[in-house]
């Protein structure tokens, strides 16, 4: 029988869509010419004078000094939050964890404007501050999500061997809560570090004057810069992102296999 | 002699199910004592009490005459092994062990030759770096009693610890349980609803039903003596019969009227009066039965039945024989059985006959207890 080769057209027309402008932009950051109807051969010109603009490193600065912050913070505040919605069960939890998932499929745009509606209206200074707040905000939600997903699957009565064997209650959370959930929140913090560092909409709405991140400055920089020099950063952008999300798999999967032995 | 743990007027409620109801209980110290009745009959409820995972809603827990009711689960000398073991699966089996004396903040040197010379007890020297997931469900439940005796507790709580093993291994965990309670002598409090492992380990059983304790006693009193027809049912076959007292025969024996039988003589431990109400159980292997009829024996019982149904199973044969409308379970050994000139089969016309000693009055009778009975397979 002659299997259909539809499926296989398919598959490659999706990837060429997603994948084929992601391609050819990291193609062009490494364009000598300046611009991209013609290749004129390799270079790094592109990421040399990257490293030469102060702007950029001004924004990747705040950018770096917001993601980890949020992220801390939501590691510690998403993992109590999954914690509580796992351990308890009550109405007041139903409403927590409507409350969590909420900013998962709140629309971005509807997150910023009511975020910097509140920010005005509570008279608070836009900057670094309402960034961090802003991106704290909902990466709780994604955190306490990969968490609750881990819990999921933990068993409960090793906390009570745990008691059972003299050890406190704080003891038995530094030594085998913490432990065994640590691969959750640590792919629950990456997953909110990759989150922040490539938010755009939000931090729009909440930035403030001399509070630029890389997002944001690479959109002024389409309006006026250079492209070639966009594209450059670009590609290091996707770098860094696709090396987080190897690791957050890489986490997840080396937990997997012990499971499975 | 002062009870070593002690459970006074407990009860523990979810909702509206009676987990626990108004147990009364006392254990003795070094006894191998067992809970045992069937899935939901709270018996893990009442282990969980002692270990301190829940809070009875009424009635005190004591140990050693001291009220423990109250007390957090790490401030109780007891240690429990979990029906799935709940080893920590990111320490080594050597760490797991360990775990209890480590949260105790013994001495480096101490710990170490504890948990060595553990490790040498369960025989585990060539798996103490391995982490739980790469050992066998035997092992694992080696190292979790291990790490529950290293603490050197003054009761020991096994919640079905053979539930998750296969047959083989499961006899052969039976016996070094058995061992390892001779070995460190504390109190085993052992749950489980299988009635051959609490047979062949207790010193002394607590049948539960319904949250409540049916029946107490060492193995023996409670197969022999069942109190109700629970208990007959559930450690065991059984056959109950209504009757009414119809004579007194001094000085301990009373005859009955039961429908569609001759009169039937019994034991009457009860001190029973005529006119009473009797319901009567007689298990399986006390029935003889034969094709000829029965030599004459004083105080024995016979009637006639016809076989329905025969099974045989190596040591045994049981048969299902209709007296009547009964239908009676009769289990036989056969020591000689190439020598029985005449082998019982099918629709045969039999004797049964029994001693009066062997049927035994119960205190309570429940139709549906009756449904426990295990028929035997057609
Ligand atoms: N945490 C709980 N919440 C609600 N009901 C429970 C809980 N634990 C036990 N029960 C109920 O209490 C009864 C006794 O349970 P359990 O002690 O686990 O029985 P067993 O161990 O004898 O099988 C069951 O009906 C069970 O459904
Ligand atoms: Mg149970």
């Amino acid at each position: 029988m002659k299997r259909s080769r539809i499926p296989l057209y398919t598959t490659w027309a999706v990837l060429i869509f997603f994948y084929l402008p992601i391609g050819v932009l990291i193609l062009h950051s490494f364009n000598a010419s300046r611009f991209s109807s013609s290749w004129e051969g390799f270079s790094w010109r592109w990421y040399i004078r990257l490293f030469a603009e102060r702007d950029i490193w001004f924004a990747l600065q705040n950018t770096v000094i917001v993601a980890l912050s949020s992220t801390i913070v939501s590691m510690v505040l998403g993992s109590i939050a999954a914690y509580a919605l796992h351990r308890y069960h009550t109405r007041l939890q139903r409403v927590h964890y409507t409350l969590i998932y909420t900013p998962l499929v709140v629309p971005d745009i509807l997150m910023g404007i009511s975020l910097l509606l509140f920010f005005v209206g509570i008279g608070m200074q836009l900057g670094l501050i309402t960034i961090f707040l802003a991106h704290t905000s909902f990466c709780v939600s994604y955190v306490a999500m990969v968490v609750l997903a881990r819990l999921q699957d933990f068993d409960d009565s090793i906390l009570e061997a745990a008691r059972d064997l003299g050890a406190t209650w704080w003891t038995t959370t530094w030594r085998v809560l913490l432990p065994l959930l640590a691969p959750g929140i640590a792919a629950g913090g990456l997953l909110a570090f990759t989150l922040s560092i490539d938010d755009f909409v939000i931090t729009f709405f909440v930035t403030g004057p001399g509070a630029t991140t890389l997002p944001i400055q690479i959109y002024s920089m389409i309006k006026h810069g250079s492209p070639p020099l966009i594209n450059a950063l670009s590609t290091l952008l996707l770098v860094v992102t696709f090396l987080i999300v190897w690791l957050v798999q890489h986490l997840t999967q080396e937990e997997h296999r012990h499971e499975v032995d | 002699m002062t009870p070593f743990l002690h459970f006074n007027q407990v009860r523990k409620t979810y909702g509206d199910i009676h987990a626990v109801d108004q147990v009364d209980l006392s254990i003795r110290k070094g006894e191998f004592f067992s809970l045992l009745g069937p899935s939901g009959c709270g018996k893990t409820t009442l282990l969980r009490m002692v270990a301190g995972f829940e809070r009875p809603d009424v009635g005190r827990i004591l140990l050693e005459g001291v009220d423990i009711t109250d007390l957090p689960p790490n401030r109780r000398k007891v240690n429990t092994i979990f029906q799935n073991y709940a080893l920590f699966p990111h320490l080594s089996v050597w760490e797991n062990i360990a775990f209890g004396l480590r949260v105790a903040k013994r001495p480096a040197a101490e710990i170490k030759s504890a948990v060595d010379a553990m490790i040498d007890l369960i025989q585990l020297n060539a798996h103490a770096r391995k982490k739980p997931s790469q050992i066998s469900g035997g092992q694992k439940q080696r190292v979790a009693i291990a790490r529950a005796l290293i603490n050197q507790p003054d009761v020991l709580l096994l919640d079905e610890p053979l539930a998750a093993l296969d047959l083989k291994l499961r006899q052969r965990m039976l016996l070094e349980l058995d061992q390892i309670h001779d070995q460190v002598g504390i109190t085993f409090v052992y749950v489980t609803h299988d009635q051959g492992e609490a047979m062949s380990l207790s010193d002394r059983i607590a049948v539960m039903n319904h949250g409540r304790i049916e029946q107490l006693g060492a193995p023996a009193e409670i197969y022999e003596t069942p109190n109700s027809s629970f208990v007959a049912a559930f450690i065991g076959d059984s056959n109950f019969f209504d009757g009414v007292v119809t004579e007194l025969i001094e000085p301990d024996y009373c005859r009955l009227r039961i429908d569609g039988f001759p009169d039937v003589m019994c034991y009457n431990d009860k001190r029973k009066q005529r006119g009473d109400l009797v319901h009567l159980s007689v298990r399986p292997e006390k029935f003889r039965l034969s094709l000829d009829p029965p030599p004459n024996e004083a105080r024995a019982n016979c009637v006639r039945g016809r076989v329905a149904e025969v099974v045989y199973l190596g040591a045994q044969t049981k048969f299902l024989v209709h007296v009547q409308e009964y239908r009676l379970a009769i289990t036989q050994q056969h020591s000689r059985f190439l020598l029985d000139q005449k082998p019982i089969r099918w629709e045969d016309e039999v004797w049964i006959w029994w001693h009066a000693d062997d049927g035994y009055m119960l205190d309570r009778y429940s139709q549906t207890d009756e449904e426990l009975l295990e028929m035997p397979a057609g």
